[in-house]
């Protein structure tokens, strides 16, 4: 088991959001979070990884052995979990190259080889139909919608987590985009990680093949099931779920 | 990000405080005996003694500013002006004293000499202790001495400079600085003479309850160019040390100098330092200054553009830490048809410091089709500190691109938690995010201060945190 939440509460502004999670991710799988606006789809995301602009009221998540609940959003993030963000920040005067050597660093722990890390990323970028000027430019400053959540998808890459959790990566992106996307997690995934996919819609379903998809309608989980169950949504929407 | 590995850092470098040892140290106070003394001390030539005495008359008319932070606490009784330390001037750092060398040695002057100086001039307390340039500049015809071996070595030249570009009626601080005035650097560069490695003085303060006021005098005579650098340090005393110094550059036709500071004095200096530039036709001063020290600091440098077609650029950043008040800025006047100025100034504030950049960018009328933009940005790194911008813009033709931009803006701890995310601790986070802000300042810096200018931004992050 790599990832267990039980009974997550949590709350935002004294808005209480979700209202009992629970959750099992094994090594090797792909699960999707499904659910309409304001379900609390981000709100797990940022509670795995304890933003502390989020209040956890009950339950506890369990990663790879060891109850990360209350632990802090760094150390998280260097016991191997990952988030792609819905709206990642920018960070003028720090280039992508400089940002991901530090983070691999914190991350790894270890000492960063230049020359390999960089061919690394290079080759990432070319995979990722990145612009390779964009290692040299400051992280997220002047890219558009795309090249953001691309670049999310790199660093997805290049830190290498054990469990990567992906929030919203797909909106806003055209059908080339999304494939960029899926074929980045197809590149990512392997017998010893995790992808957990947050979205709203179903079409980064249509390139991926995933294992379990989660029904997340007014902060729980209403149904579980398979890629199937995403075709279903796709066809009906979540109004059957909603009461 | 940083061009070096984060390192731990010893503040200790800066703060090695050597005993107060002189040869011989002024009483403290400001009366016409003690000028006389002085002059009489620094063997100075007639004209220089009534310098002194006329300026210390020009002091004693002039108020203190009515407006900036407040520098009542300065009281000039207890302040001594003259401090001549126990050795003279050499040009081998083999015969200046060991503690001195050493002070010198951790600041990493004379291994940057070797490295990547042509030459460097080094000042401790009241006196320059090291000067030295290389061989083929002298050959040149560059000079680069103290200020003293100018006034005996080359009369005409700093009796036609000396004080001209910044008058002694300027404000009181000038004024002081021209009674009591010590060491400093002069350089001169010939006509068409281009001096492609930088040189650097650096001001070294160590006697408690002192000052210092070196004057820096340079010529970049028509056609020629010039890198020049000047760093300062003090260790933190409890009482009040004073830094007024003054810097005049002529920068003649077709000239180019390139003016670098990195400022780091004890958080109890007030450093009340003038500097001035006179441009000429086609010519171009720029400004680089990174200020990090000193309690108060009130420094605006300033850009005559006189010649057409002179440019200025001024590219600056202070960071006020707790019990800071840095009001920095940048003047510049245009005087002539065809002249450019751009300024980039940033300022970080933290811990109840306090940044200002205050501002003059006057236009005259006879500056026609000239162009001037401004941009300043400040980062505040908490709810308690505080940035401040007053710009005064006198633009007196319709001829003109003029631009202002101002931005102040916080830390979000949305940004903080995204950085986290990728493991970095809140600490690394700032940091990084403090010195992406810094980095088109610490790019222009020569890369040893760049290096330096990182690891004061990781210095004073250090336990501002938490």
């Amino acid at each position: 088991m790599l990832l267990e939440i039980n009974d997550l509460c949590v709350n935002a502004e004294d808005k209480e959001i979700l209202k009992g999670i629970n959750l099992k991710i094994n090594k090797g799988e792909i699960h999707v979070i499904m659910g309409p606006n304001g379900s609390g789809k981000t709100t797990t995301a940022n509670a795995i990884l304890n933003n502390p602009a989020y209040t956890k009221i009950g339950g506890n998540i369990i990663f790879d052995g060891q109850d990360i609940t209350n632990e802090k959003t760094d150390e998280i993030a260097r016991k191997g979990v990952f988030m792609s963000f819905q709206l990642p920040e920018e960070i003028p005067g720090v280039s992508v190259t400089n940002f991901l050597k530090y983070a691999k660093n914190k991350v790894t722990g270890e000492p960063v080889k230049i020359f390999s890390f960089k061919e690394e990323l290079k080759k990432y970028m070319e995979e990722l139909n990145m612009n390779p000027k964009y290692m040299e430019r400051s992280l997220n400053v002047g890219f558009s919608g795309g090249e953001k959540k691309k670049n999310e998808i790199l660093q997805m890459l290049v830190l290498n987590p054990k469990l990567a959790i992906l929030d919203e990566t797909d909106s806003g992106l055209d059908v080339d985009a999304i494939k960029t996307v899926s074929k980045g997690i197809e590149m990512f995934k392997n017998e010893n990680n995790a992808v957990l996919i947050i979205t709203h819609n179903t079409k980064i379903l249509h390139s991926l093949k995933v294992d379990y998809v989660h029904v997340l309608v007014n902060g729980k989980i209403v149904k579980t099931g398979t890629q199937e169950l995403a075709k279903e949504i796709e066809e009906n929407g979540y109004s059957k779920y909603k009461n | 990000m940083a061009k070096t590995k984060l390192e731990e850092i010893n503040r200790n470098i800066y703060d090695i405080k050597n005993k107060d040892e002189y040869d011989f140290k002024i009483k403290k106070g400001l009366t016409k005996e003690i000028i006389e003394e002085i002059s009489k001390q620094k063997n100075d030539p007639d004209w220089m003694r009534e310098f002194r005495l006329k300026a210390l008359d020009v002091y004693n008319k002039l108020e203190l500013p009515t407006w900036g932070p407040d520098i009542s606490e300065l009281n000039m009784d207890e302040i001594a002006t003259y401090v001549r330390p126990k050795t003279g001037l050499s040009n081998s750092w083999e015969d200046v004293p060991e503690d001195i060398k050493s002070t010198f040695d951790k600041l990493g002057i004379p291994e940057a000499e070797k490295k990547s100086l042509a030459g460097v001039g080094a000042q401790y307390d009241s006196e320059v202790v090291y000067h030295s340039m290389k061989e083929d500049l002298i050959k040149q015809g560059v000079v680069y001495t103290d200020m003293e071996t100018a006034v005996r070595e080359y009369p005409d030249l700093v009796r036609d400079h000396f004080m001209k570009c910044v008058p002694v009626n300027d404000h009181k601080f000038v004024a002081l600085h021209g009674a009591v005035w010590s060491g400093g650097s002069f350089v001169y560069v010939p006509k068409g003479v281009k001096v492609d490695i930088p040189l650097q003085s650096y001001f070294r303060l160590n006697s408690p309850e002192s000052g210092q006021f070196e004057h820096t005098l340079i010529i970049v005579d028509e056609g020629a160019s010039l890198h020049f650098i000047e760093g300062c340090s003090a260790p933190k005393y409890n009482k009040v040390n004073l830094h007024a110094g003054c810097v005049e550059l002529y920068v003649k036709d077709n000239a180019y100098l390139r003016y670098s500071t990195i400022e780091n004095w004890s958080k109890n200096m007030l450093n009340l330092n003038t500097k001035k530039a006179i441009v000429g036709k086609n010519a171009q001063v720029d400004w680089v200054t990174g200020s990090f020290g000193s309690k108060i600091s009130m420094l605006y440098p300033m850009s005559i553009l006189n010649g057409e077609g002179a440019k200025t650029e001024y590219t600056g950043i202070s960071f006020a830490g707790k019990g800071q008040n840095l009001d920095n800025g940048f003047k510049v006047v245009h005087n002539a048809e065809n002249t450019s100025s751009l300024v980039n100034a940033k300022s970080i504030s933290k811990n109840g410091g306090k940044c200002t950049y205050r501002s003059l960018v006057r236009i005259n009328e006879k500056a026609k089709n000239s162009k001037s933009s401004v941009s300043c940005e400040s980062l505040m790194l908490d709810d308690i500190s505080i940035s401040d911008t007053i710009p005064v813009n006198d633009i007196r033709t319709d001829e003109v691109e003029f631009s202002h931009e101002a931005k102040i803006g916080k830390i979000s701890d949305k940004t903080i938690f995204y950085l986290m995310s990728r493991g970095l601790s809140e600490e690394d986070a700032k940091a990084m995010i403090v010195r992406g802000f810094a980095y088109p300042i610490s790019k222009e810096l020569p890369v040893e201060y760049a290096v330096e200018m990182n690891n004061l931004i990781n210095l004073e992050l250090d336990g501002a945190i938490g």
